[in-house]
């Protein structure tokens, strides 16, 4: 079985940057599925952007780890998914192509960064996609559109062709309307490639189990305290009563060092993020410098024009908390919260199996009603801790909602427990008879 | 006024592959651009990969080098811009490189062995190289073919006391980089310099972008006058950065800018650290120049002197030792002190000399059948022979056709009396006692005779032929 998948969808929540009318597949697990892609995944032939004006006209010459797993697997790639510039938001309004809308309300945002893959799958358009997560990327777009995204544990999935924004941080994952699907494509993107030096050789190969009994569910304080809408977090509680009925039990637990979790994030993704956006010079690929001018002159005048706002927020804070003299005072620092909450999700794990509690702490923003950077980072304060320690995460749909928007369920794992918690949050949705 | 050097060598690393891809590092005479992959580009998305065998040859050399190998080592990015690097910033290492405290050996300038402690080495990519099209042109190219070469950095502590001894350091260094087989020291560009300077007291001045040996040697000594006369006129060393002007041999100033650059270090991480300790447990060391010099002085006889020189590169030593069984003194002597100038001279290497034939002359020269001036000849003639393309013919062959074998005193007696007759001066000379006038005589025998005389026999022949009137 193998051939042309034509593609021609209704976009009008603006959820793809590239669409493919007609995208190949083969035989395989996943044969025939169209499978979108989010816009930072580098994909042969076919334009990435990252959402970013500097990448205009790049295609890339090689294809992402994943993108060879969902070829192999018989995949069609149907299109390249709207997204925050280089990932950097979260509400997908920082995109150069125009903000995402969020298909449950159109005058809401989708979440970011992969806002783009959200509102594909919410709407209909395709039953997969590809989404990726640096501080809440996968979860908070899944949390706000209603459908389930998962972030893998840090080194369960190739980074290789992921165009890097927190490389320390950030990992490729699945997003899908039911837990089913995102195991499915799961298993298929969890491959060993020893192109990327931080990965685990542990390949996904589970079916998902509804068996909860005797599973312990952490329920961390901070989750549910200052900060999270009240309505979230008692729709949130509801969804974990659904795992009590079925045979878990829940355990109080504290992540102490979460207070530090948003500062020790901002400082540490900005500080890579300022060194992994210098390749975009002009020189290569993207717009070309103008080379009449001396380099640095044609250097900063692309960077200034391409770039958008946000993003060079972003790497003149990463700059400066990475200069001599600020450096220990900002990015050692963070580096030993990053411990800290390390530490503190291990203690955590002691006597919880799984964690949970809500994705976000709000449901979807009005478009354009976030405007001040500072309140939109601390939307991420639910999300950036699994991937300052590194854990799996997952964002399910409860089954209550808030002024009829959905909320994310969030379970979260030990390392390389991803099947735990995939299990989690199948057993709910099955529980909460979805 | 005591002059304070130190050197921050990098050296390429002789892998097959580069040092975060698996693209060729061999690109000698390729077209530009063809010896790069998304990864030495730095394209987007693309993640380095370590190469083994680099961190491998940069643990000989720690071994060689008596260092401390640390525990773990680390990857760090070093963050600027520039249009040969293709990411913005440079994957090498910072606080944790591969070793520390080492040592070389040396001779100071007054031919006594000395330590050159050894700070750090540590492993880092090269970027791409610029290719300044002619000037007015208003654009630059980009060659990515070195970018991701694997480079050693080695940093010595500031224990040079002269441009010479510098010089003497780095070949010393580059012998014994050549002996691990980590390095092509033929290679162009495979070695750069950056120099730290003082005199004592005053403030250090950084020479970068030094690409020859002999470079270093002509930097330095440059920067000692420059210095000297500042405060000669009483005038103060301003601590900065110069940069060395090879063909004019000088050094300038360079902008100041450079000097602030701020290089936001910070751990790579798209790379693990990785347990040096363990990989270097493994590593077994060959015979290093040190241990084969004291051989060679064993085992051959033969002078300190001769033993530093050929053992200063490991193909002129092999050379030796293949050569040596025919007279091991007589071999030294003209390896040493007569082919290596010869080579020299031309331009050639030892491996382009046939050992068979060289062989087979210093069997010509150890049975007398041709004096030191005739193999003088014979061995130039096979050089150029060699340096042409053509085939190298058999000394004794060569000896038979033009006539060369050494001659007995008798032989010549018409040429002295030639000689002597045509220089009444100097034989009037010599009997008031000059010794020059001799050798004149001699001289001029030789030449009619085309060295095939001895002449220590001679200048015995003539000196008899004037005192007596016969031969």
């Amino acid at each position: 079985m193998a051939g042309i998948l034509e593609f021609s969808p209704d976009d009008r929540y603006n959820a793809f940057i590239t669409t493919c009318s007609e995208a190949p597949f083969s035989d395989g697990a996943l044969a025939g599925t169209a499978i979108a892609v989010k816009d930072n995944i580098s994909t042969a032939g076919i334009k990435t952007t990252c959402g970013s004006r500097i990448l205009e006209g790049y295609i890339p010459p090689y294809d992402a780890h994943v993108v060879e797993l969902l070829k192999g697997a018989g995949a069609a790639i149907v299109g390249k998914t709207n997204m925050d510039e280089f990932g950097m938001g979260t509400t997908t309004e920082t995109s150069a192509f125009g903000p995402t809308t969020n298909p449950i309300d159109t005058s809401r945002v989708p979440g970011g960064s992969s806002g783009g893959s959200a509102a594909a799958v919410a709407a209909g358009l395709v039953p997969m996609a590809l989404g990726t997560d640096t501080g809440g990327s996968i979860r908070c777009p899944a949390a706000f559109c209603g459908i389930v995204g998962f972030k893998p544990t840090y080194g369960r999935v190739s980074r290789y062709g992921l165009i890097a924004y927190a490389n320390s941080l950030e990992q490729i994952g699945p997003m899908a309307r039911t837990v089913e699907d995102v195991s499915r494509l799961l298993s298929v993107i969890a491959r060993y490639d020893p192109r990327d030096s931080t990965m685990i050789d542990r390949p996904y190969d589970h079916r998902p189990s509804a068996n909860v009994d005797g599973l312990r569910v952490g329920i961390p304080e901070e989750y549910f305290g200052e900060g999270v809408d009240a309505r979230v977090a008692e729709t949130v509680r509801d969804a974990i009563g659904v795992l009590e009925d079925m045979g878990a039990r829940t355990v109080p637990v504290s992540i102490p060092a979460m207070r530090y979790a948003l500062a020790a994030y901002y400082v540490i993704c900005t500080g890579e993020a300022s060194s992994n956006l210098a390749r975009f010079d002009g020189i290569r690929y993207g717009p070309a410098a103008d080379i009449r001018k001396p380099w640095y002159e044609a250097y900063r005048e692309i960077r200034r024009e391409k770039f958008g706002t946000e993003v060079r927020r972003r790497i003149m804070l990463g700059t400066f908390a990475l200069s001599a003299g600020y450096a220990g005072r900002y990015y050692a620092k963070a580096q030993i919260a990053r411990r800290n909450i390390r530490l503190d999700f291990e203690r955590a794990f002691r006597s919880a199996d799984i964690i949970a509690g809500p994705t976000m702490p709000t449901v979807a923003f009005r478009l354009g009603e976030k405007t001040d950077p500072l309140s939109l980072y601390l939307s991420d304060i639910l999300t950036v801790p699994a991937n300052l320690a590194g854990i799996p995460a997952i964002s399910v749909p409860c089954a209550g909602r808030v002024d009829g928007l959905p909320v994310g369920l969030q379970v979260m794992g030990r390392r390389f427990e991803d099947e735990r918690v995939i299990d989690a949050a199948y057993a709910y949705e099955q529980g909460a008879g979805r | 006024m005591k002059t304070i050097i130190g050197l921050e060598v990098h050296v390429q690393l002789s892998t097959a592959t580069k040092l975060f891809c698996g693209c060729s590092t061999d690109y000698r005479d390729d077209e530009p651009n063809t010896h790069c992959c998304p990864i030495c580009l730095g394209l987007p998305g693309a993640l380095p990969r370590l190469n083994i065998r680099a961190v491998e040859h940069g643990l000989k050399v720690a071994k060689a080098l008596n260092m401390e190998v640390l525990e773990e080592s680390e990857f760090a990015r070093k963050n600027y811009f520039y249009p040969d690097l293709p990411k913005g910033y440079q994957i090498t290492q910072y606080d944790k490189p591969l070793a520390v405290a080492g040592t070389v050996e040396i001779e100071d300038d007054e031919g006594h062995e000395k330590i050159v402690r050894i700070s750090r080495i540590h492993l880092e990519e090269d970027p791409g190289r610029l290719i300044h099209v002619a000037s007015g042109s208003g654009y630059s190219l980009v060659d990515y073919n070195r970018s991701g070469i694997p480079l050693l950095e080695i940093v010595t502590e500031p224990d040079l006391r002269s441009p010479q001894e510098a010089r003497r350091f780095l070949n010393r260094l580059r012998a014994i980089l050549e002996y691990l087989e980590v390095f092509d020291g033929d290679r162009e560009g495979g070695l750069r310099v950056d120099a730290n300077i003082s005199l004592e007291g005053s403030e250090r001045v950084e020479v970068k972008n030094i690409s020859s040996y002999k470079g270093v040697e002509k930097a330095l000594t440059f920067e000692v006058t420059r210095q000297r006369n500042l405060l000669r006129r009483g005038q103060k060393v301003g601590r900065e950065t110069r940069h060395f002007m090879e063909a004019r041999g000088i050094t300038t100033s360079a902008r100041s800018k450079e000097e602030e650059q701020d290089y936001r270090y910070f751990t790579e991480p798209d790379l693990r650290p990785f347990r040096v300790a363990d990989l270097v447990t493994g590593i077994e060391l060959p015979e290093l120049p040190t241990a084969r010099k004291e051989r060679f002085m064993a085992e051959y006889g033969i002078s300190l002197n001769h033993a530093r020189t050929l053992t200063g590169d490991p193909r002129l030593a092999d050379f030796y030792e293949g050569v040596a069984y025919v007279d091991p003194f007589l071999a030294a002597t003209w390896v040493a002190d007569t082919l290596l100038g010869e080579l020299n001279y031309r331009g050639m290497r030892i491996t382009d000399v046939p050992a068979n034939r060289f062989i087979e002359l210093l069997a010509l020269i150890r049975s007398g059948t041709i004096t030191d001036t005739v193999a003088v000849q014979v061995l130039r003639e096979m050089l150029d022979a060699c340096a042409a393309g053509r085939p190298c013919e058999p000394p004794a062959v060569i000896v038979k056709r033009e006539g060369l074998v050494r001659g007995e005193g008798e032989e010549f007696a018409d040429v002295v009396r030639d000689v002597i007759a045509a220089n009444p001066q100097a034989v009037a000379d010599y009997r008031t006692g000059k010794k020059g006038a001799l050798n004149f005589l001699v001289g001029q025998v030789m030449k009619e005779t085309r060295g095939r005389a001895d002449p220590r026999e001679l200048g015995r022949i003539v000196a008899e032929y004037i005192d007596t009137g016969e031969v």
